[in-house]
């Protein structure tokens, strides 16, 4: 329906818009400024921080898509990037600095370490942030490229885009209230599987298996 | 620390200051390897020794560690302490082991000879277990003050007990 004409059932004029004026939704509106105003909160624990730092340095230059301003503390943040294993310390550390954060905010896992664990599967290291924080993006790699940081926050950016509001409705669906895991635990086989390790089949067949214990 | 004053002593049997250890706690366990001196303490014994070679020269305790000789081949005792020592006058080195055993694995805390002990035993009972008596503040140093194990134990498992998946979980509903 062209703007200028009567609506038919109670025939008052529409307003006619002058050309450099935009129609749009107000949820659109604040998405579209949120996503590129990101002030990432740097929780560098490792290599990763190392990787945080060259994007946000002069050769990838982080600038180019709106999230340059690093900022050191949670108050002035909106976007968690969490690089590096979190050990039990950390974690307690960790959770606070997400709850001093203001809303909306957004948290982007770095990193094998930071999203499962990677190698460190021992006692002392959580096996994924997103355990115990909501995680918004999962970046792959040890540590990841800049390039990957850098394709990890326009992605943020297009969900921020998609489904972001005024006042943050997107975040009290069910979806976002469940815990989300990056992988599914299956409990470890007690016995050790022989045909996939050489040196256990070693071990079992020849005379080594007497010797040790 | 003056040098051991018969260049050509150098065996096992002639360490001047495995000799004046066996002239105050009896005979000693003592061997060479790659050139380092050492020897193996008595746990009762261990503080007056130490105390006797930290006169002889020994002023810098370079670290304490231990070992855990569980189903170790030819080990008669679970944990071996080891003090590595040196001395800011010489050369030499000494590495001093301390055997003891379960249940409460206890030696004399050496804090009051060398202040560089503190952490160090503070470490030591914190991933082993082994208490220090005599230790000013005998805290946990890396693994947090909720925890009850001693990781480094061979008997406790190598992805822990749960403890580190044991916190509160902040979904969207709480932050």
């Amino acid at each position: 329906m062209a703007l200028n004409q009567p609506l038919p059932s109670t025939g008052t004029p529409q307003l006619e818009l002058p050309e450099n004026v935009v129609v749009s939704r107000l949820d659109e509106l604040a998405s579209w400024c949120r996503k590129n105003s990101l002030w990432p909160m740097p929780f560098a624990t490792a290599c990763c921080g190392i990787e945080l730092m060259a994007t946000g340095a002069a050769k990838h230059d982080l600038a180019r898509f709106g999230a340059e301003v690093f900022r050191f503390s949670p108050r002035q943040c909106d976007l968690m990037i969490v690089a590096g294993r979190v050990v039990m310390k950390m974690l307690p550390v960790l959770q606070r600095i997400w709850q001093q954060m203001h809303e909306p905010k957004w948290c982007i896992s770095m990193g094998a370490c930071a999203s499962t664990g990677g190698v460190f599967d021992t006692y002392a290291v959580v096996q994924g942030i997103d355990r115990f924080i909501p995680v918004d993006m999962y970046v792959p790699g040890c540590p990841p490229r800049p390039e990957q940081l850098i394709q990890a926050i326009i992605d943020l950016q297009d969900k921020i885009q998609r489904e972001g509001t005024i006042n943050g409705r997107e975040f009290n669906t069910r979806q976002r209230q469940d815990r989300k895991r990056a992988l599914v635990e299956s409990p470890l086989p007690l016995t050790l599987d022989a045909s996939r390790n050489p040196n256990i089949q070693r071990q079992l067949s020849g005379s080594v298996t007497s010797a040790r214990r | 620390m003056t040098p051991s004053p018969d260049a050509t002593s150098e065996s096992v049997e002639t360490n001047p200051h495995v000799a004046a250890l066996e002239q105050a706690c009896g005979p000693l366990e003592s061997s060479v390897y790659r050139g380092q001196q050492r020897v193996v303490l008595p746990a009762d014994q261990a503080f007056a020794a130490l105390s006797l070679l930290k006169d002889r020269g020994f002023d810098l305790l370079v670290d304490v560690s231990c070992v855990d000789y569980l189903e170790y081949r030819g080990a008669k005792h679970r944990y071996g302490l080891v003090y590595l020592l040196a001395g800011t006058g010489g050369t030499e080195r000494l590495t001093v082991r301390v055997l003891v055993d379960d249940p409460e694995p206890t030696v004399a805390s050496v804090v009051p000879l060398w202040e560089a002990a503190n952490w160090l035993e503070r470490e030591v009972w914190d991933l082993f277990g082994i208490r220090f008596t005599g230790h000013p503040d005998l805290r946990r140093l890396v693994m947090p003050e909720e925890f009850t194990a001693h990781p480094l134990r061979k008997d406790y498992p190598l992805q822990g007990r749960g403890e580190r998946h044991n916190f509160p979980v902040i979904t969207r509903d709480h932050s």
